[in-house]
């Protein structure tokens, strides 16, 4: 999936030491009623013209963190700081953010225009700057046309940018989004996340999406958390997040991955060979960090990363044999399941160069796969 | 030789035959017209014909005889077929100003009240609307409790609470707030106080369906957008309660426009109601032709604002449906 072209200034700003985080989460903590934590200790910082997403299987507490920052939930401990001012006690109504809600929330009794005109009235406003406003908005998000219809008159799609055009019409400095796109089939959906990344980058707020999607935060954001049990577990650029997972839970939920256990039996700098019960083998394999020997570690590797071969490398390492089990066939790509001799289905990824409906594999084939000392993560969590 | 397997096939067949027959009754086309055509039936037999019976008589004439009115047809020696209408009884009511002055004094009544069971029923059905579940159950058994009650029974316990040696005067008195007992009973206020009694479970009851159905997530937008509650209780929460509203005032005004217990046991001999009149014109003067007037000028005089809100309430569900 091609990646929306970006403002490269603005990419590195949580690169930049010096530079100050528009917004902190320190230490928030939300436990509701029953004793559940929905999000435990978290802390954040997200800068200025960031389109942040919190990823998450539902239930993880990344709706619940977002309703926070809206003021809709009060967090039990913790602060919420924007611009170095303390928010945190501010009702949502006195907070410069504004929030699309996964359902829309739109006035079921009042037209697309007084929708988007709605959080204007209330900042008192003159009746010509209003006008002015909700019309600039309405173009911005393409609704021109529909101003004077009611919300029970539009699509799905339509509703989803009246939603859009009226969070964005008081210009919060934060925006938040719970799962903007989850309501939308899926050509709409790939349609929208573009448009939806093209207008932040036209009005230049920050955004924070909430979303269970990983492919969509993927493809959205400058940077995502992923959250599990309502904390967080990493938070890096999609490629930082996909290419060097922290731990297994985060390779494993963002894209498909391949993990083999073991235990390391040579530590030189920062190579590291890992004797691998699960490849019947020994994994070489770089690691950033020093590692004694004996540490029990895994190994994740992307199923593109791997790759079929007629014979084991040479050096008798990176290598596992199977027996092809199922055969995915996707048009560009195809993924082969195969089980290997010591009972693990490992996922390969192979690209259809050649024009043909029958793989060179087909199933029951035994197989090598193999792949280079670069291409997996070593994870000790 | 294949006599069982005849039968066999022939009780399939019968059964599969009863099976289509249930079927097209409740899924079919005759199905759904029986359904419907019943009660329709019903509600012709038994309230559209007794109302063209009432217009029928108000346009007749009193006469000493039984049924104590002139007929409407008759032969007239024997060949002509005479039609009489006589409007008089209209024109008499219009000619005495008790009956104007009864009429507007029940729609005043009934306006007054409605407005005194909104006012009281709105924050009632709201507080029960935003209850959480189990209380909830509660909070609505305890409106729909008093229906356990006869009626009658429920407006004849007035008259103990509010006559001069009842409760609410003794109680007045025994704490020396009062020397001599508050006339409660046979008043306006007592008329009132009956009305506002009996009705409010039916101005609560659409409004809190209405209110419960609501979306809360509206509310949390409107916060999010800068409104704080109180006006996104007007903005929001009221507007999209109008129908609830309508049909709560509907449920109160109308019967109340026409109510005769209350005003006859609560009332004095200044709360001169519509329905006290019919009553006395009917059964202490006779007069069926002119009770009919009064009965079918009572009818229009209801179903004008009757009409006029319904308008109002379609086109707010218009503009909230989905």
């Amino acid at each position: 999936m091609p990646q929306p072209k970006r403002d490269p200034a603005a990419l590195d700003a949580w690169q930049d030491p010096s530079a100050r985080p528009f917004l902190e989460i320190r230490n928030v903590t939300k436990v509701f009623d029953g004793g559940t934590y929905a999000v435990d200790d978290v802390s954040l910082s997200i800068f200025k013209g960031e389109f942040f997403s919190l990823l998450g299987a539902s239930g993880c507490g990344k709706s619940t963190l977002l309703r926070v920052l809206a003021g809709l939930e009060r967090p039990s401990h913790g602060r919420v700081l924007i611009e170095g001012e303390d928010i945190t006690e501010l009702p949502p109504y006195e907070r410069p953010v504004n929030m699309m809600f996964q359902s829309y929330a739109l006035f079921p009794h009042m037209t697309v225009e007084q929708n988007v005109a709605f959080g204007l009235k209330q900042e008192r406003l003159g009746r010509g700057e209003i006008r002015e406003r909700v019309a600039e908005m309405l173009e911005l998000v393409r609704m021109t046309e529909f101003a004077r219809r009611k919300p029970d008159q539009l699509s799905g799609g339509q509703r989803q940018r009246v939603a859009l055009a009226r969070s964005l019409a008081k210009h919060p400095k934060l925006l938040l989004l719970d799962e903007p796109l989850g309501a939308l089939d899926r050509k709409l959906r790939e349609r929208t996340q573009f448009e939806l990344v093209n207008i932040q980058e036209r009005v230049g707020t920050t955004f924070i999406m909430v979303t269970h999607d990983q492919e969509e935060a993927m493809t959205m954001s400058t940077r995502l958390a992923v959250m599990d049990a309502g904390r967080i577990l990493q938070v890096g650029t999609p490629g930082e997040i996909y290419e060097y997972p922290g731990s297994r839970f985060v390779a494993e939920f963002i894209g498909a991955a391949n993990v083999f256990e073991g235990r390391v039996v040579e530590a030189q700098d920062e190579l590291l060979v890992i004797q691998s019960d699960a490849t019947g083998g020994e994994i070489a394999m770089y690691h950033a960090q020093p590692l004694t020997v004996g540490t029990p570690v895994s190994v994740a590797l992307r199923p593109e990363k791997l790759r079929v071969v007629e014979a084991p490398p040479a050096d008798g390492r990176n290598w596992v044999r199977g027996r092809v089990r199922e055969i995915g066939y996707l048009g560009d790509v195809s993924i082969y399941h195969v089980a290997t001799e010591q009972g693990q289905t490992v996922q390969v990824q192979v690209t259809n160069r050649a024009r043909r409906t029958a793989g060179p594999l087909t199933w029951d084939d035994t197989v090598c796969l193999a792949w280079d000392t670069e291409a997996g993560v070593v994870l000790t969590a | 030789m294949s006599g069982p397997e005849v039968t066999a096939t022939g009780s399939t067949r019968l059964r599969r035959g009863i099976d289509r027959g249930v079927k097209s009754l409740t899924q079919g086309r005759l199905g759904r017209a029986l359904v419907i055509a019943l009660p329709y039936a019903w509600l012709l037999l038994f309230l559209l014909v007794p109302v063209f019976i009432v217009i029928k008589i108000s346009l007749a004439e009193m006469a000493l005889a039984s049924p104590p009115y002139s007929p409407m047809l008759q032969w007239l020696e024997g060949r002509t077929l005479a039609l009489r209408v006589h409007l008089g009884n209209y024109a008499f009511l219009w000619q005495d100003p008790l009956y104007l002055a009864a009429y507007l004094n029940s729609l005043k009544v009934a306006a007054v009240s409605t407005i005194i069971c909104l006012l009281i029923g709105y924050p009632m059905a709201y507080g029960i609307a935003r209850a959480s579940p189990s209380w909830r159950i509660v909070l609505l058994m305890m409106i729909i409790l008093p229906f356990w009650t006869s009626f009658l029974i429920r407006v004849y316990a007035w008259i103990g609470l509010l006559q001069n040696n009842g409760l609410f005067n003794n109680l007045l008195m025994g704490l020396g707030l009062i020397d001599q007992p508050l006339p409660l009973l046979h008043s306006n206020f007592a008329v009132y106080l009956g009305i506002v009694y009996s009705y409010l479970p039916f101005m609560v009851l659409p409004l809190y369906a209405t209110l419960v159905r609501q979306d809360l997530t509206l509310l949390e937008a409107a916060a999010d957008l800068g409104c704080p509650p109180w006006k996104s209780f007007l903005t929001i929460t009221l507007p999209l309660s109008l129908p609830g509203v309508i049909a709560g005032s509907l449920l109160v005004f109308i019967p109340a426009v026409g109510e005769f217990v209350i005003p006859d046991l609560l009332g004095g001999p200044d709360s001169l109601m519509i329905g006290k009149i019919l009553w006395n014109e009917f059964f202490s003067n006779r007069d069926w032709p002119v009770a009919s007037a009064v009965a079918v000028a009572m009818l229009v005089v209801i179903v004008i604002p009757l009409l006029l809100l319904q308008r109002i309430g379609e086109r707010q569900t218009a503009g909230e449906s989905r």
